[in-house]
């Protein structure tokens, strides 16, 4: 028998398949806003870095699956998962998109280099980073569901480049 | 997906307001609308964010290609934001380093 599709450590959980569509990121932005917004440890600003992260996460998971790797899967749908737990919100991201290697990701230049122009991508992932208090990457049957966990403190402003 | 824009002229700067949410879905828009300002020799550059709802990393990158083609035409491209929200985007990117941020169009076409 398969592993069952929504882990059962997630407690409450909302769960959304979405068409692999530039589209439809805003509605992931909307559920999860809707998600913090009624939990009253999280306050309107951490809200907001939810709703960044999942529009970074959605937003790698179409361009993933819409590349047309070896082992995707363009017409699946993205999955999204929120759940809430011991005062702590899990939003997991799941693509077809056949893989990814987070190590593989190219180093910036430091952003008073003037070559630090020449990326226009590739922030994603380092602003998750920035606002999750953990970020996961696992592989899963065709793809990657990127995982990421906010408590309700403020991300740092600490700038990460 | 909700994206306005629209182009005006001052002081020598063509001034680009932005409505909305800049995302994957209407970034493709944004950058149209740059590239045709650049095309029409239009190298001074204000875009006012200030009615931007919310911003993530694909708008950045709209916005990173602009400064880059303006800046090889000598010109500028700065932006009008005071939003906190929008500013934190820039700030934990480091971006407010590349980019000029100004509390109003006033303040940017002075520069």
């Amino acid at each position: 028998m398969d592993q069952p599709v929504v882990p059962t450590d997630l407690g409450e959980f909302v769960e959304l398949e979405l068409p692999a569509r530039p589209e439809v990121v805003a509605l992931a932005r909307l559920v999860v806003g809707a998600v913090a917004a009624v939990e009253p440890l999280f306050d309107e600003a951490r809200g907001a870095d939810l709703r960044l992260a999942v529009s970074e996460a959605c937003t790698n998971a179409i361009q993933a699956q819409l590349a047309g790797r070896e082992g995707s899967d363009r017409d699946a749908p993205i999955v999204l998962r929120c759940s809430v737990k011991d005062g702590k919100i899990k939003l997991a991201v799941q693509d077809h998109g056949g893989g990814f290697d987070p190590k593989g990701l190219p180093e910036h230049p430091a952003v008073t280099d003037p070559a630090r122009l020449d990326f226009e991508g590739g922030l994603g992932i380092p602003i998750i980073r920035l606002l999750a208090d953990d970020l996961q990457f696992q592989a899963s049957p065709g793809g990657t569901t990127v995982v990421m966990t906010f408590g309700p403190r403020v991300a740092t402003e600490q700038p990460f480049l | 997906m909700d994206l306005r824009l629209d182009v005006s002229e001052r002081d020598g700067w063509s001034v680009l307001q932005v409505g909305g949410e800049i995302d994957v879905a209407t970034a493709p828009r944004l950058r149209e609308q740059l590239i045709k300002l650049v095309n029409d020799q239009r190298f001074m550059i204000v875009v006012d964010l200030g009615a931007v709802d919310f911003i993530d990393s694909t708008g950045l990158g709209v916005l990173i290609g602009a400064l880059k083609r303006v800046r090889t035409h000598d010109g500028n491209l700065a932006l009008v934001c005071t939003e906190p929200r929008i500013v934190k985007v820039f700030e934990i990117t480091g971006l407010n380093q590349v980019f000029q941020i100004f509390p109003s169009v006033d303040a940017a076409v002075i520069t």
